[in-house]
């Protein structure tokens, strides 16, 4: 299992939870289980096409996925994956 | 540095009848406006699209002109004094703004936004010598709201807070400058203004002096159209801290435009008008469109808020995926 924090807009799918546990291999197969969790989540995060969406980034302990291998980047036990929207809101 | 001279004073021309002002902030406002003539998607040709480009502020954004208003306002109320510091949080322009500002009149400025801001606007505002408290990205622009306000409670009298979000000398900014100078910029026959909302200063003070010259003017907001998005400065009032300048009843329309839509229009408007400009540029132009398409006759000014050069390290560029 992994931790996923998850922000503040995407919360009403976690029932306010600001962090939440998830399982899979890969990003990709953890968004997946995030979803069966919560549903709605993955559409929220990736697009039609199953990437993800431009203004998302995702983090693995603190490393941005797009860097790494994306959503085939390997997840472990333990890790922490952020989902983070590119932009703050508000000026 | 001591505080400069009152911004009054700062206003009059250098002696000698030199073509220069005496400040930066003596360059606020004015900000042309052109018409937008390739991207128009089959709005008819009785409607004409007039982008009015605050990114030639000097700060390079529309936010220098509440920063300066904000400030000036400060000052002669008395609560910006010498040994204060300029403190506000922000999540980029106006924190530009008052950074600038701040240098230019001698004030120390201390600003809060979330980490996730673009790297950009970062350095820019430590350029200037402003300090920066990070919030957690994860937060939002509340995350920075709610940490400025307790930095604040912990330490009242060393801080002169702005407040954009509360202070009427946002919009007031905007129904001096901006309003009145898109009334004549277009000779008063203005029929529709669009314009994106952040704190909500610009729609509020521009749409509050328009309405005043002509009820018959338009005024639409254009916002993200979900709490999550990818727009940044701009707010989904719905799910946010409601500014206190806000009211939704002084808008005739509120439009929700998702963020692929704002960010193809931006890419759309560099390669097609040969203007690189930010994704509430974007978005608020995606919103002009849709209004423009339902008339036949009439004349729509859009804010364009800042240019692009400050997202190009953002998602908004630097996406995974490939470009359109």
């Amino acid at each position: 299992m992994a931790q996923v924090r998850i922000p503040t807009p995407l919360r009403k799918y976690t029932g306010g939870a600001e962090a939440v546990q998830a399982d899979g291999a890969t990003v990709a197969a953890l968004v997946a289980d995030l979803d069966k969790r919560h549903p709605g989540i993955r559409e929220r995060i990736c697009d039609e096409s199953g990437a993800v969406r431009r203004f998302v980034n995702i983090f693995v302990n603190g490393e941005d996925i797009r860097f790494l291998q994306n959503l085939d980047t390997v997840v472990k036990a333990g890790d922490e994956v952020s989902v983070v929207p590119a932009i703050a809101g508000g000026r | 540095m001591p505080p400069a001279a009152p911004v009054e004073q700062s206003r009059t021309q250098p002696p000698g009848g030199l073509l220069a002002v005496r400040s930066i902030v003596d360059l606020i406002g004015n900000t042309p406006m052109v018409e937008l003539r390739a991207v128009r998607d089959g709005v008819p040709e009785g409607v004409r699209l007039f982008a009015k480009l605050e990114g030639f502020n000097p700060g390079g954004s529309v936010k220098d002109r509440p920063a300066k208003r904000m400030i000036e306002q400060g000052i002669a109320d008395g609560k910006l004094v010498a040994g204060k510091t300029i403190l506000d949080s922000t999540s980029g322009n106006t924190g530009i703004g008052l950074a600038m500002v701040g240098a230019a009149l001698g004030y120390p400025v201390k600003l809060v936004m979330p980490e996730n801001v673009s790297v950009e606007r970062k350095k820019v505002i430590g350029a200037y010598g402003a300090e920066i408290v990070y919030s957690d990205p994860m937060e939002g622009s509340d995350g920075a709201i709610r940490l400025c306000r307790k930095i604040l409670a912990d330490d009242p009298e060393r801080y002169f807070k702005p407040d954009q979000y509360n202070n009427p000398a946002n919009p007031l900014a905007h129904y001096e400058g901006t309003g009145p100078e898109i009334w004549a910029q277009t000779e008063g026959r203005i029929t529709h203004f669009v314009a994106a909302i952040g704190t909500s200063g610009t729609i509020m003070g521009t749409g509050r002096y328009l309405k005043e010259r002509s009820r018959a003017i338009q005024v639409i907001a254009a916002e993200p159209e979900d709490a999550f998005h990818g727009l940044e400065g701009l707010k989904h009032m719905a799910s946010s801290i409601v500014p206190g300048i806000y009211h939704e009843n002084e808008l005739d329309q509120k439009l929700g435009i998702g963020t692929d839509d704002a960010y193809n229009m931006v890419y759309r408007l560099g390669r097609e008008e040969g203007l690189i400009v930010g994704q509430s540029c974007g978005a608020a132009y995606v919103a002009a469109l849709q209004v423009a398409r339902t008339l036949t006759q009439g004349t729509i000014v859009v804010i364009f808020p800042d240019f692009g050069d400050r997202y190009l390290s953002t998602n908004l560029w630097l996406g995974w995926q490939k470009l359109p």
